[in-house]
């Protein structure tokens, strides 16, 4: 196993935690977070893959530059709207098939 | 000669920074691990830059390490005051 | 050095597992510095020095500023929520699955093509020496010229947000910050530092690591410093300045390309002679817009006082 070995693996384990977290947690903003660890692993992987054939190769490590951005603003707008629907009803999850009969009263309750 | 000066000091802020990070998990309460943090990190890290400063190839890498080392000084300086104030009016309301 | 690695990226995992697993929002935030730094030290293993300038800047300290911002703003509205997470053993055997299906995927990647002979031939028409510069704003210049597209269109996103009454309200909450105290002394020795600090950045990418992306993002921060230490009045998101900054960087961009159309040599094209200093005036543009785009994404919706309540 080589080093390179090392880093796509720990991508691919950042993607499979990353799915985990976005799936198990109900906190909305730690779902953010936990996309953002997607994002980065797959960054990861794609960086290790870069530098199989010996030199490194700068295509792959501008467009990673570019994801880094972009996930920068997807998650700018995503905490934007958490804000926005926490402020609107009192909850930053969003309620579950149980809860949901408490919709409505949330949004009388709103401020 | 340089590489021994390298490794002497780097190894002596490695030290420094296990100090500063034991000092983070024992200490009982926020001021005392401001305390060890700041000194002991602070320290450390400025050994560590000397130590790598001796491997430089020329002046313009040592001046970007100290300036690296006087931003880390500030801030770090800068927070610790600010959680310790944030503790202070946390603890003591009066 | 394998050894480095091997522990890096155990380091790595392990973070990443305190902030999925971790009690609350703000304990995973500060684990996600963290991890950023340790992603950051991996991509200069990786040989990837632009990348762990925009990793550490934007990805760690950025994002974290954002989250930070966020955690404020829903402890202001009073929010509550249960923050903990139970063990979801269908979610669990699926990622499994999925990081398994990765592993295996890498195994089984072919060997690609050496990346050597057409860029290494390209390169000398460039007109800058950074490889990954030279990729981002000449070579692949529409990838970025939509990518600063995307990051305004993300700002209007936000803009969007805002209550109808609060349109011309300041950018971000009142700060009280103590006159004389740290953080004021500390706002006015920062600026002037990490200014110099970006513009180097800017301008060292054409032939060290570094660009406008990297630069950018630190002239944002040092923006962000001057507000949250009361330097800088909380902008108006109706001034005509600003926007024009905002809009500068795409604009710029998309002139060069058109200019590049009129010259003959095709839509952002850049003829070899002017590539050089073409790039520079680029960066310069882009690095404004990115560095307002940054500080307003991070300052958030234009909100007046009075629909918050507790000072933070």
């Amino acid at each position: 196993m080589s080093a390179l070995d090392f880093f796509a693996l720990t991508g691919a384990a950042l993607v499979g935690l990353g799915s985990y977290g976005l799936i198990a947690i109900r906190h909305l903003l730690r779902q953010i977070i936990a996309f953002n660890l997607i994002g980065s692993g797959l960054f990861l992987f794609f960086g290790a893959a870069a530098v199989r054939g010996g030199d490194s190769d700068p295509v792959p490590q501008a467009l990673i530059i570019t994801g880094i951005v972009v996930a920068l603003s997807a998650s700018a707008l995503a905490v934007g709207l958490v804000v926005a629907q926490a402020e609107a009803s009192g909850h930053a999850e969003l309620p579950d098939g149980d809860k949901a009969s408490d919709g409505p009263d949330d949004a009388e309750n709103a401020t | 000669m340089a590489d021994m000066a390298t490794y002497v000091l780097t190894g002596l802020g490695l030290m420094f920074f296990l100090a500063g990070t034991v000092g983070l998990i024992r200490f009982p309460d926020t001021f005392s691990r401001l305390h060890a943090l700041t000194k002991a990190d602070n320290l450390g890290l400025g050994l560590t830059a000397l130590g790598i400063a001796f491997q430089a190839q020329s002046w313009r890498e040592i001046a970007l390490l100290v300036l690296i080392w006087a931003l880390a000084l500030l801030s770090s300086g800068t927070v610790a005051q600010l959680v310790a104030r944030t503790a202070l009016n946390e603890t003591d309301p009066e | 050095m394998i050894l480095f690695d091997a522990t890096l990226c155990a380091l790595i995992i392990a973070v990443a597992l305190a902030i999925v697993a971790g009690r609350d929002s703000f304990r995973a935030i500060v684990f996600f510095i963290v991890y950023g730094l340790f992603v950051s030290v991996a991509w200069v293993r990786l040989d990837a020095v632009n990348v762990a300038l925009a990793e550490a800047a934007i990805g760690a300290g950025l994002t974290a500023v954002l989250f930070l911002a966020g955690i404020g703003r829903l402890r202001r509205a009073h929010v509550q929520a249960d923050e903990s997470v139970p063990l979801h053993l269908p979610a669990a055997s699926a990622c499994t699955g999925l990081t398994a299906a990765l592993g295996w995927a890498w195994f089984a990647l072919p060997l690609p093509d050496r990346p050597g002979p057409q860029l290494a031939q390209a390169m000398p028409q460039a007109g800058v020496e950074n490889a990954v510069t030279a990729v981002l704003l000449n070579f692949r210049a529409w990838d970025t010229l939509l990518e600063s597209v995307v990051l305004l269109a993300a700002l209007i996103g936000v803009w969007t947000l805002t209550r109808d009454g609060n349109w011309s309200a300041p950018v971000g909450l009142p700060q009280h910050v103590r006159p004389g105290g740290v953080l004021s002394g500390f706002g006015r020795v920062l600026p002037p530092v990490g200014f110099l600090v970006g513009v180097y950045l800017v301008y060292a990418g054409t032939s060290r690591p570094g660009g406008a992306f990297q630069g950018g993002t630190v002239l944002a921060a040092v923006g962000l410093v001057a507000a949250m230490a009361g330097m800088v009045r909380p902008p108006r998101i109706t001034a005509t300045g600003w926007r024009v900054a905002l809009i500068i960087g795409p604009l710029v961009f998309l002139l060069a390309g058109v200019a590049g159309e009129m010259l003959g040599s095709g839509f952002l094209t850049l003829p070899v002679a002017i590539a050089g200093n073409a790039i520079l005036a680029i960066e310069i543009a882009l690095t404004v817009s990115i560095a307002v785009t940054l500080a307003f994404l991070v300052l958030g919706p234009p909100e007046s006082d009075d629909s918050g309540g507790s000072a933070s």
